[in-house]
Formats: C-alpha cells, sequence, structure tokens
C-alpha cells in the first residue's frame, strides 16, 4: 500500500535569503510581547491572583443571568463577574480576591451560596487564596526560566555552545510571544497555560534540535560548504518532518480544542500557537541565528553513518 | 538492524502484550472488572478528583495562632513569679514573635534570667546591662514544635474525617506547616470544612461568682479570670458573657468516648473521662458544690450548670441549645481530640460528579478523534507504513494506560491531555524514520540499506529532541502542583512509551514485513 501523497522532491526555498525579514519580525513580535505585558498585564486566572470560580447550574429551568447578578451585586463582594456558557443552565461566577487574608476568600464562598438558594447545583467550586496564588505564580516563573536554561545545558551538552544559545534564544522567543498572545487576547491565563507554555518550550526545542542535527551532520559531511548553503539545504532536507509533525501534533491539540471543553480551552489555544510560533523559529531563527554565532568545530557529534567512518574532528 | 535476536523479539512482544493486558481494565466498568477472575489484571487508572469529583483542600497549620497565645501566657508567668520575686518591671508584653520587658533595677539581672530559664528553658534571653530585656524563642525549638503539630493535626483530621464516614480521603503533609486533603465523592465539602475549623479544644473551668461580668467587660477583670461569650445567641437575645477562672479544673484530652444521646427530648453530649480525668473532676465538683462551672469550646461557653453534687463516676453529660446534628457534631470532635492549632483553608477545589463524568466524557472524545486523525494521517501520507506506525501508536496507547494504572498514578484532566498531545508527539518518531528512509531511497540506496541507515541516523535525533521534552516533563512534574503535575506524568511517560513503540515496534514490523515479502521497492 503506497501513501496517498507524497512529497517527491526536497523543495528549495531560500530560508536563509528570508531570515532578516523573520528576525526583524520576531524582534518585532518580542518587543510588542514585553511591552503588552507590562502595559496590559495578563489576565490571571484565580490560580495566580486568588479569588473564586463557582460554576453553577440552575436546577429549575434556563438560569436568569440578570437576575443572579443583581442578587450577587448587592452582597459587597466587589466585582462579580457572571457569564453563561455550555448549556443554558450554566453560569461561571467568579469573585475576584476579596480583601483580607485565606479566611476571607472562603467566607464570601459561603456568601454566595447562601444568596443563591438551593435550586443551583455547584459543579465546580475552586477557591484559591492569595498565600498560594502567590506561591503558584513563583513557582511558574521560576519552572519556567529553569526549563529554558536546562534545555540550553543540554543542548550545549550534546552540540556546541553556539547551538545551545541558539535554542534558548528562540525558544524564549516562543515563550515571551505566547505570553504576549494571552496579553493582546486576555485570554485567562492559569495553572494550564503555564502546563502549555513550558511544553511549548519542550516542543519548540525538539523542532529545534531535528534541524540542529542535520545542520551538524551537513557540517561534518561538507565541510567547505559555505554558511548559507549550509543551513538553507539541512532546513529543506528536514523541511517535510517538521510539515507532517506539525499537522499530526496540530490535530492532536484542534481535536481538544473543539472537544476538551472549557477547563482545557486556554491549554489548547497556547498549545496550537506554540506549535506555530515553535516551528517558525526553529526554521526562520534557530538556525539562521547559527550564521552570526558559527559554531567553529562541530566535534563530539553522535556516532554518525556508515558512510562517514570515522570522520570525527575532535 | 534487519535481525532480531529471539530474547529481544519475546521482550518487545512481551511488553507490549502486557501493556494491553493491564490496559485492558481500563476498557470496563468497575463492576464487569471485579467480576473477572483473579489472574487477570484488575487495577483500572485511579481518576483525579477533577473526573470523578470531589473535595481538595489545602490546610495551613496556624502555627503563629499557637504561638502568641503560647507566649501571652508565658508573660502571665513571669509577672506572676516575677511580682512573689520582687522584681521591679515595667512594659511587659508580648507580640506573635517575641516578648520584651524593661527591668528597672539593672542589678536584678541575673535573678531575672534564672526566673525565665525557670519558666521556659528553651527561650533565647536577651538582656542589655541597662535592663531592657527580649525573650525569642529558639528557632529549632520551633520548628520541631511546628512539625509535632503539623502531624498531631494531620491524625486528628483523620479521626474526624473517618468518621464523617468519607471514603478513601487522602490526607498528607504538604511543605513545612501544610495538609492536603482530598475527598472524592465529597461535593459539598461545607460540613468538613465546618468540622475541620474548630480547634475543639474543650476545658471545664470554674465560674468566678464573685466577680460581675459587667465591670469585666468595662475591662475591669480580676487577676486569674478570663471574660468568654457564650457559644450561641439564643432567640435574638443578646450575646451572654461569663466571667470564668483562667485555671483548668479538667481538659478536654482526658475524655475518652462522646456520644450524642437525648435527655429530656433534648440533644445532649454524654461524655466519659479516663481515669485521671474522673479523679480531677471528682475532686474539683467535691470541693465546689453548688458553684457554676463552664464547659468551654475553644474559648466558647457552651454551657455553665452548677453542680449540685460531686461527679464521682467520671461520666457526664453536656446539655447546651443543640440540634441533632450540633450534638453529633460536637461528640464527633470531642472523639477525634483537639487540635494543636487552627487550620486555615488556603486552597479548595471542589467538583461535583456530573461535571467529573461530563470532563472524562469530553476528554475521552477529545482523545479519540485526536488519536484518530492522527492515524489517518499517516496512512494518507505514508501508506503500508503508516498503518506500522498506527499499530505502534495503538501498542503507545496501552502501554501508557497499563503503565499509569500498574504505577498508580492519577489521571487529571490536563493529564488527558497530555495523553492526546504526545499521542501527536509520538508519530514524530515514526515521521524521523521515515522521511529520513525517504532520503536514503532518493540517494539511490538498496531497499535494505535505506532502511538500515534511516532508523540508525534517525536514532540520535530521536533520542535528543525528546530527552528536550522530558526535561520540560520533569521540571513541571517538580514545580507544578496538582493539575500540571498530572499533564506532566502522562508527557513524561508518554515520551518513553513512544521512545519503545515508534522504534522497536515499529522496526519489528517493518522486518517482519521485509522477510516475508522480500519487497523490490519500498512503498514510501
Amino acid at each position: 500500500m503506497r501513501p496517498l501523497i507524497t512529497i517527491r522532491r526536497i523543495p528549495n526555498i531560500d530560508f536563509m535569503g528570508l531570515h532578516k525579514i523573520g528576525l526583524a519580525l520576531s524582534l518585532v513580535l518580542t518587543l510588542g510581547s514585553i511591552v503588552l505585558f507590562f502595559t496590559h498585564g495578563l489576565n490571571y486566572g484565580i490560580d495566580f491572583s486568588g479569588g473564586t470560580i463557582i460554576e453553577a447550574r440552575t436546577t429549575s429551568g434556563p438560569a436568569d443571568i440578570a437576575q443572579m447578578r443583581s442578587q450577587l451585586d448587592g452582597l459587597g463582594l466587589g466585582d462579580v463577574s457572571l457569564q453563561g456558557f455550555g448549556t443554558p443552565n450554566d453560569v461561571l461566577i467568579r469573585l475576584q480576591r476579596q480583601p483580607g487574608g485565606d479566611k476571607q476568600q472562603e467566607q464570601a464562598v459561603e456568601t454566595v451560596k447562601q444568596k443563591l438558594g438551593p435550586s443551583v447545583d455547584y459543579r465546580r467550586v475552586e477557591v484559591v487564596g492569595p498565600t498560594v496564588g502567590a506561591e503558584l505564580i513563583r513557582a511558574g516563573a521560576t519552572a519556567t526560566v529553569l526549563a529554558l536554561l536546562a534545555i540550553a545545558v543540554y543542548v550545549w551538552f550534546r552540540f556546541e555552545w553556539q547551538f545551545g544559545v541558539g535554542a534558548m534564544l528562540s525558544t524564549l522567543h516562543d515563550v515571551i510571544t505566547t505570553i504576549g498572545l494571552f496579553s493582546l487576547f486576555q485570554i485567562e491565563f492559569n495553572l494550564t497555560t503555564l502546563a502549555a507554555i513550558l511544553t511549548i518550550a519542550g516542543y519548540s526545542v525538539n523542532d529545534t534540535v531535528v534541524i540542529y542535527d542535520r545542520v551538524r551532520e551537513t557540517m561534518q559531511r561538507h565541510k567547505s560548504l559555505d554558511f548559507t548553503t549550509l543551513i538553507n539545504r539541512s532546513l529543506n532536507e528536514t523541511l517535510s518532518r517538521t510539515i507532517l509533525t506539525v499537522t499530526t501534533t496540530a490535530l492532536a491539540v484542534l481535536s481538544l480544542l473543539v472537544f476538551g471543553g472549557e477547563v482545557l480551552r486556554g491549554f489548547s489555544i497556547a498549545m496550537l500557537w506554540g506549535i506555530g510560533i515553535g516551528t517558525y523559529s526553529s526554521l526562520f531563527i534557530a538556525a539562521p541565528l547559527l550564521h552570526y554565532i558559527r559554531p567553529t568545530h562541530v566535534g563530539h557529534g553522535r556516532k554518525d553513518a556508515s558512510d562517514t567512518p570515522a570522520k570525527r574532528t575532535s | 538492524m534487519l535481525y532480531f535476536q529471539t530474547w529481544k523479539l519475546v521482550l518487545i512482544l512481551g511488553v507490549c502484550l502486557l501493556g494491553v493486558l493491564f490496559a485492558l481494565p481500563n476498557a470496563f466498568s468497575p463492576q464487569t472488572v471485579a467480576s473477572w477472575p483473579s489472574f487477570v489484571p484488575h487495577k483500572q487508572v485511579s481518576l483525579g478528583l477533577d473526573l470523578r469529583g470531589g473535595s481538595h483542600l489545602l490546610l495551613a497549620v496556624d502555627m503563629s495562632a499557637v504561638e502568641k497565645e503560647r507566649l501571652a501566657g508565658l508573660v502571665d508567668e513571669l509577672r506572676q513569679q516575677f511580682n512573689l520575686a520582687k522584681i521591679g518591671y515595667t512594659d511587659l508584653t508580648s507580640t506573635t514573635d517575641h516578648i520584651s520587658f524593661n527591668l528597672r533595677e539593672p542589678d536584678r539581672i541575673k535573678d531575672a534570667q534564672a526566673i525565665v530559664a525557670k519558666a521556659d528553658p528553651d527561650i533565647g534571653v536577651q538582656i542589655s546591662p541597662n535592663g531592657a530585656a527580649v525573650l525569642t524563642p529558639d528557632p529549632t525549638v520551633l520548628a520541631q514544635r511546628r512539625a509535632a503539630a503539623v502531624s498531631q493535626s494531620i491524625e486528628i483530621i483523620r479521626r474526624r474525617i473517618d468518621e464523617t464516614g468519607t471514603k478513601e480521603p487522602t490526607i498528607q503533609r504538604e511543605g513545612e506547616d501544610r495538609v492536603l486533603v482530598q475527598l472524592p465523592g465529597v461535593d459539598n465539602p461545607e460540613h468538613v470544612k465546618a468540622l475541620l475549623g474548630k480547634t475543639a479544644k474543650m476545658t471545664f473551668q470554674l465560674v468566678d461568682t464573685n466577680a460581675s461580668v459587667e465591670d469585666a467587660r468595662r475591662g475591669r477583670l480580676p487577676p486569674g479570670d478570663e471574660l468568654l461569650p457564650s457559644d450561641t445567641t439564643r432567640n435574638g437575645q443578646p450575646m451572654q458573657y461569663y466571667v470564668v477562672k483562667r485555671r483548668v479544673m479538667v481538659s478536654g484530652d482526658t475524655l475518652t468516648d462522646a456520644q450524642p444521646t437525648f435527655q429530656d427530648n433534648q440533644p445532649v453530649v454524654s461524655f466519659k473521662f479516663d481515669s485521671t480525668g474522673a479523679r480531677r473532676f471528682g475532686d474539683a465538683t467535691k470541693e465546689n458544690v453548688g458553684k457554676p462551672f463552664a464547659i468551654v469550646l475553644d474559648n466558647k461557653v457552651i454551657s455553665a450548670p452548677v453542680i449540685r453534687e460531686p461527679i464521682l463516676g467520671g461520666s457526664g453529660v453536656i446539655s447546651g441549645s443543640f440540634t441533632t446534628q450540633s450534638a453529633n457534631d460536637l461528640a464527633l470532635l470531642l472523639r477525634a481530640g483537639a487540635l494543636p492549632a487552627p487550620l486555615t483553608v488556603l486552597e479548595e477545589r471542589t467538583v461535583g460528579p456530573d461535571l467529573g463524568s461530563d470532563s472524562i466524557h469530553a476528554g475521552a472524545l477529545a482523545s479519540v478523534v485526536g488519536v484518530a486523525l492522527v492515524v489517518v494521517f499517516m496512512i494518507v501520507f505514508y501508506g503500508l507504513f503508516g498503518i506500522f506506525a498506527d499499530i505502534a501508536l495503538f501498542f503507545n496507547l496501552s502501554i501508557m494506560l497499563a503503565s499509569l494504572s500498574f504505577l498508580g498514578a492519577t489521571l487529571t484532566l490536563p493529564g488527558i491531555a497530555g495523553i492526546a498531545l504526545t499521542m501527536g508527539m509520538a508519530v514524530d518518531a515514526n515521521v524521523l524514520i521515515y522521511e529520513r528512509i525517504r532520503e536514503e531511497v532518493r540517494g539511490g540506496r538498496t531497499v535494505i540499506s535505506s532502511l538500515q541507515a534511516g532508523f540508525e541516523r534517525a536514532f540520535g535525533t530521536i533520542l535528543d529532541s525528546h530527552v528536550t521534552t522530558l526535561v520540560a516533563g520533569a521540571l513541571m512534574f517538580w514545580l507544578g502542583s496538582g493539575p500540571v503535575k498530572g499533564f506532566a506524568v502522562t508527557l513524561s511517560l508518554g515520551v518513553l512509551t513512544s521512545l519503545f513503540s515508534a522504534i522497536l515496534v515499529t522496526r519489528l514490523q517493518i522486518v517482519t514485513w521485509l522477510r516475508r515479502t522480500k519487497p523490490k521497492v519500498i512503498p514510501i
């Protein structure tokens, strides 16, 4: 059984010719994201900001959101947001973090439950106090920074330091622009979003490593090749793999976005963007960066295939 | 590459078979699985609270409150001892973490030090030559006390929750001073929270009948007394107050049993003392016949009956304004014992059972659709080899579910996302290998040498690219909490199993196909 679709020819795209546009675009995206982050900030979910989410379902007929809102507005709980979703009976109630300590958050939930009475079924109640919220932010930031460093060290260890720097910069770019996306559209940023960002870091480097691997191999095989041709050739040779892997991963994530429900929405959006930007940055940032910080020698590579026996330079 | 040693063959097939076998129970309902013969694996993936419904509470053991109270007690003690020894002092006060005072006569520093050392041998004493003193508890002693309080709290929490009849609760220490409580199946944790919100420290103290409540409320409290409010306000009446002696007649930790019963059709709580408690209670009631005493719970007076006759039997009845529920709860709290420190809820996540099963369906649907899309995609782009990859994917999924069941890992909704995602990423190894084979074919190699080179050359790349995802997964597991951890587990596990399935299982299929059909060209 033969494939229905095959890519027969190796494409010949001049990535290096386009890389300046790519670098400029990425610079704009990165700076824009940083500016957005500091001016607009992120729409932190309760995981980080503290506060309360109540997912309620009315048991007698569709939810009258306007009436519920007026019931809850008079309780002195600050900004209460109500939002319908899913079925007409479902309402998402958000309370901002209550002034005071951890105890006040719990009391707010009690107040709401008493006010809405017994005709409401509480499907989900999440309360995060200020103590935990602050800790989760710290742990999240630490995890992201450590992930970037660990990945850079691994790549440095397996390749040369120049590859490590390239991988880290392009991954950093992906992480920052993903945060920028969340800031721009004010999509809720919560723990699962953070998981998505770390996964994006892993995925993006995965992509970069595959390309770097090919760059290194080509360098070992054709020592006299000029750098532009070398990178172009490596990128084109791995392009079909890049496209196929992006597609399968994107298919899985798309299915999560469509069918996975409310809880996974932020995660899926972040992942989808991350897969795209991660692939773009491997092609237009990670590889061209090597042009500027050229690896000098390509020693201690992995054991290579049979037609280049013992041609290791170190 | 084209020859599998027998042991390798057996190993690969064995792992696949075991994977399917151990994953199998997950395809059936728990009832069906329970009826299977005992030699078949039974273990199913344990579902997180977000999928099965339940309540997750993160509690903090509030040691600062205890420490503050302890220091206040120490101040009382010092005041008494200084007065006895006729040591002059000013500004004797305590804060949450230290005590300070000034000595009038600096030449009595030695005496003061001796008194402090006797009152609390572990406290650090600093007195400057002019008489300014600061007492700070030793940090290591504090840490020991905190650790002891947390362990004791866990024990008490467990007893209280067991008494409520919650099935399979998880109660574990988190970090230094926290306790994580997970209550599967509990979708309204209010009652549990109410039970855990009480320290339930009970004491029996004499009421000071000579002191007037009005004076005490204006701040004129006789030394050695305290002003306590009543437990409930009855029918809109203003809160009642009692002046009671600080000295504890008998404390609640000498109780051996407490049960809710009825007396004159009113719910009451009957209790029994152990032998020490019975003796003390007997002595105290003998000496104070005709006087009222207060039953105090968490600094609130439940009732203050008059002692009509000495109570020598070591048992008694607490009557207050109880409902059946509150009598039940009080009895439960007294049986389980007092918490060493108050608990604060830092985080609550409760999911109702409906939403849980909705999430399972959503997650399962998303995974099935995702996998189906990937399966079709691989066949479209790789034909026969795509089918090989899909078969490997099937075993990958089986081994993953089997490991999750076998390891007893908890599957959460983000965990399901991790599975779906790794299924998309798992075929990456196949793609890398197949693309490499295509290149080798284009380069004019023979069938066998193309396959060989494809596998060998792709291996290093696959390894490098998978390790980076593992690094991210490990960090998420290490630093993440709750949902992130669940995701990290399935993501990392998926990366590991996909290494096995994409490389070995795919290769085994290709080798078998090669032997059987001896193809002239590779259909790729």
